[in-house]
């Protein structure tokens, strides 16, 4: 390996380490599990302690979508929206039976499975899972961004839309 | 509860327009004639005996096996002599109905969800637009003939935003 090869993966890694600690989620609850994901802040379950803490009321401020509860047809517009306008680096958590694949609800009216639309890095199964689900579910999306090979994805994001 | 006294008062007044009043556990249920349910229902709301003044529910029921297929049921409650009342009336699958939301504003959501549901109009309704469903959205879930997965259940979703088309 080139003194440059390993300069750039070790840049990779510190900045994978930045990146997982500190995944923003943006608020965005549809349904019960959104209680859940409510639960998993409170000091009993401290999502803190993972960096993931902020839950930014804007799209354009967060790292993270977790897709909590069940997504009508109606819905996936604006939850495709909101994912557009969250700036890459992104990661997706569909979090409760209902996201991962519809759930129970079998439904004319239902999205069966929130990956139809936004790609997902976690699956938290479970209806609904509790908050150690959650948790469980960002330290698996951390261990995979703690992995993640320089190159996949851009170093550095520019605020106008394009990648660095 | 005072006997009600809406059918024997609707019965007087709408000779031709009442087909049937039933009482059943002190509720009473009143069918009428689809054509006249304006006149009924004003009528009911302005009587100084009745006072209809508020429209507690709008529902469609779908008949599949009966002729006309559909049945709107109206329930009136009157903050006056503390009464309820239940008015149905029938409509034809392609027919269309005359709007009450002039007479109660509550209507004109309960209307467009009866339209969303089971794809009945109503005439003169100020918006009449689905309210439930997406606006593209294609069918009358409640239907008895609507499958309950839907026609395209398991066809992937296109979501397609404004700003991509």
């Amino acid at each position: 390996m080139g003194v440059e090869a390993a300069a750039a993966a070790s840049l990779q890694e510190v900045i994978n380490w930045a990146r997982k600690n500190s995944v923003w989620p943006v608020t965005f609850g549809l349904a019960c599990c959104a209680l859940e994901m409510m639960v998993a802040s409170s000091s009993t379950y401290d999502i803190a302690r993972f960096g993931s803490e902020v839950f930014r009321p804007s799209p354009r401020q967060a790292d993270l979508m977790i897709v909590a509860g069940t997504v009508t047809k109606k819905m996936a517009p604006m939850l495709k929206r909101i994912y557009e306008q969250m700036p890459e680096p992104k990661w997706v958590i569909a979090y409760g039976a209902c996201a991962c694949s519809g759930g129970i609800f079998q439904t004319y009216n239902v999205v069966q499975g929130v990956d139809q639309i936004i790609p997902v890095d976690v699956y938290v199964p479970g209806c609904p899972p509790r908050p150690e689900g959650l948790l469980k579910g960002i330290i698996t999306l951390q261990e995979k961004i703690a992995a993640e090979p320089a190159g996949q994805r851009n170093l550095v994001s520019l605020p106008w839309g394009n990648n660095g | 509860m005072a006997k009600c006294m809406a059918g024997d008062l609707l019965k007087e007044t709408f000779p031709e327009a009442v087909r049937d009043i039933e009482e059943f556990r002190r509720e009473t249920s009143i069918t009428v004639d689809a054509g006249k349910i304006r006149e009924v229902m004003t009528f009911l709301k302005e009587n100084e005996k009745l006072c209809y003044d508020l429209l507690l529910d709008l529902a469609g029921v779908d008949f599949d096996d009966r002729s006309p297929r559909f049945m709107i049921a109206y329930l009136l409650h009157s903050t006056k002599i503390n009464n309820k009342l239940r008015i149905k009336t029938t409509v034809a699958e392609g027919a269309s109905l005359d709007t009450v939301s002039d007479i109660w504003l509550a209507a004109n959501w309960m209307e467009r969800e009866v339209f969303d549901m089971f794809g009945i109009t109503f005439n003169n309704h100020p918006n009449l637009r689905r309210i439930l469903l997406p606006e593209d959205f294609v069918g009358h879930p409640l239907r008895k003939d609507f499958p309950v997965k839907g026609p395209d259940f398991d066809q992937p979703l296109h979501v397609c935003l404004e700003e991509e088309r």
